[in-house]
């Protein structure tokens, strides 16, 4: 198993918001944890990035134990928080240059992959200058850049509009493919949710738990009408009937 | 073509009132209604002004050079102090209120003490140049670090940014804004600072060249230098909007589209 959290519990003023989650992540999964507003995703996530310490429970990644270490795994917001006062290229070489990396190397090795991320001829415009879409690429490229071995995604298509999320799926389950990532991604569309995952970890009550992990068996890549297919309406029935609705 | 005319005629418009003003205080004075000793005429300021032009210029020289060593002075303890109030919240609690305390005292009311202390020079205008520049300059560095991007912040986190790089990619950046708009409003204040601790004594500066003009009742020669003061004060104003031009490229853009 690549990465893994068992029984992770965190409170805050004595209040339990999670409580007792497992779940793990194979190498170039990609898993989702659904659920509504307010059932601690975002509570979790920080916990699994290591910005957070859990009152209880293991984080893993590779077996080695990273409970409450910052900097192992890349984090993603739904927010792209692009500096306004950096260049995209700029942007996106920033955790590089974190790492004490010199600066045009770090652009060098950034510009190949703008082509991949349809990005090609903006790397000297500033965030503001582009798309909403392109932005949450730059974003994505970004985090790609920490070069760690699991992505951890924040909502990250849910500012866009319908018809450019639709397309950033696409692309993203590309983009999966070649670069070989690992990604636990955090949603509340279940669309979403079945189409781009292998697992879909549905998280509901207070405190927030695993109510049901529901596996997606078609391998991906999927069909290209996998989203208008009856299996994946059968899915999505059981979702809902997962978050009670 | 017509586009460049309708600029050129708003120009014109937006200058019309002050030369209005100019061409009634120029009647009042030839028409005699005020007495020219009282109110000299803006014809004869400018020669007086020109008449002058070396010996302003010597002056010149001693005031921004007071100006800008307790400007610059002053951007530098405001950054470390800002900074360091944004470390620790123990001391941006204990040294704000002594911050807006120094605010109250009047400057003109300190200026002797300083001279007393310091003697005729340069320090007790550089100093008294200092206290009122250091203000809003500080306020309005520790209100953008405050006022930095959280989740910006998380992020930078994940990437195992030190405390330094945080400063250096985040809050500096981010607070670039509102530091110069606190420049440019010390950089005004530098000018008025140091005038008037040259008002209290001193061999040379354009404040003591104004007390010495105005005791001869040479008060055309006085509206000279208050001319110069309003020019000084503008350059420098247009200096730090250069400066802030340079320093953020990413806000070009916008101020075109406005």
């Amino acid at each position: 198993m690549l990465f893994a959290c068992e029984n992770v519990t965190r409170c805050y003023d004595g209040m339990p918001v999670v409580q007792d989650i497992s779940l793990s992540l194979g190498q170039g999964g990609l898993v989702s944890l659904l659920g509504p507003s307010g059932v601690g995703k975002t509570t979790l996530f920080n916990v699994l990035a290591g910005l957070d310490v859990p009152d209880e429970g293991r984080v893993y990644l590779n077996g080695e134990e990273i409970t409450g270490k910052a900097g192992r795994v890349s984090y993603m917001l739904q927010k792209d928080l692009l500096l306004p006062y950096r260049t995209v290229l700029d942007n996106v070489i920033l955790p590089l240059v974190i790492r004490g990396e010199d600066k045009k190397t770090a652009r060098d090795k950034a510009r190949v992959h703008f082509e991949q991320f349809g990005l090609a001829g903006y790397e000297d415009k500033y965030p503001h200058q582009i798309s909403g879409g392109m932005r949450q690429r730059a974003a994505l490229l970004r985090t790609c850049m920490m070069d760690t071995p699991v992505l951890l995604l924040d909502e990250p298509f849910s500012a866009l509009d319908a018809i450019t999320k639709l397309q950033m799926h696409a692309w993203y389950l590309d983009i999966v493919e070649q670069l070989h990532l690992s990604t636990i991604f955090i949603t509340h569309d279940v669309d979403e949710a079945v189409l781009l995952s292998d697992t879909v970890y549905i998280l509901n009550g207070r405190p927030g738990r695993i109510a049901e992990a529901i596996d997606i068996e078609p391998p991906r890549p999927r069909a290209h009408d996998f989203s208008t297919s009856k299996a994946f309406a059968v899915y999505k029935r059981g979702i809902l009937d997962a978050l009670g609705l | 073509m017509k586009r460049k005319l309708k600029s050129i005629t708003t120009k014109l418009s937006s200058w019309s009132l002050i030369i209005a003003l100019l061409v009634i205080w120029q009647l009042v004075s030839t028409l005699g209604l005020v007495p020219d000793f009282m109110l000299p005429s803006p014809v004869n300021v400018v020669l007086a002004f020109i008449g002058d032009f070396g010996l302003l210029m010597e002056n010149l020289w001693v005031t921004l050079y007071e100006a800008l060593a307790g400007l610059a002075l002053a951007v530098a303890a405001s950054f470390v102090l800002a900074i360091l109030m944004d470390l620790s919240g123990f001391l941006k609690r204990s040294v704000t209120p002594i911050l807006t305390f120094t605010q109250t005292v009047p400057t003109i009311a300190l200026a002797p003490l300083l001279l007393l202390w310091m003697g005729y020079g340069a320090a007790p205008k550089i100093v008294l140049v200092f206290i009122t520049c250091f203000f809003p300059l500080t306020i309005s560095l520790m209100g953008s670090f405050a006022q930095a991007d959280g989740d910006a912040i998380r992020l930078l986190k994940t990437m195992g940014a030190s405390r330094l790089q945080v400063y250096r990619y985040i809050k500096l950046p981010s607070a670039l804004p509102a530091f110069f708009s606190g420049l440019r409003i010390a950089a005004t204040y530098s000018v008025v600072g140091a005038v008037v601790g040259e008002w209290l004594g001193g061999n040379a500066g354009l404040g003591v060249y104004m007390i010495r003009v105005r005791k001869s009742y040479n008060f055309d020669k006085m509206f000279a230098v208050i001319l110069l003061i309003s020019i000084l004060s503008i350059v420098l104003i247009k200096l730090v909007e250069l400066l802030e031009y340079k320093a953020m490229p990413w806000r070009r853009k916008d101020k075109k589209r406005t």
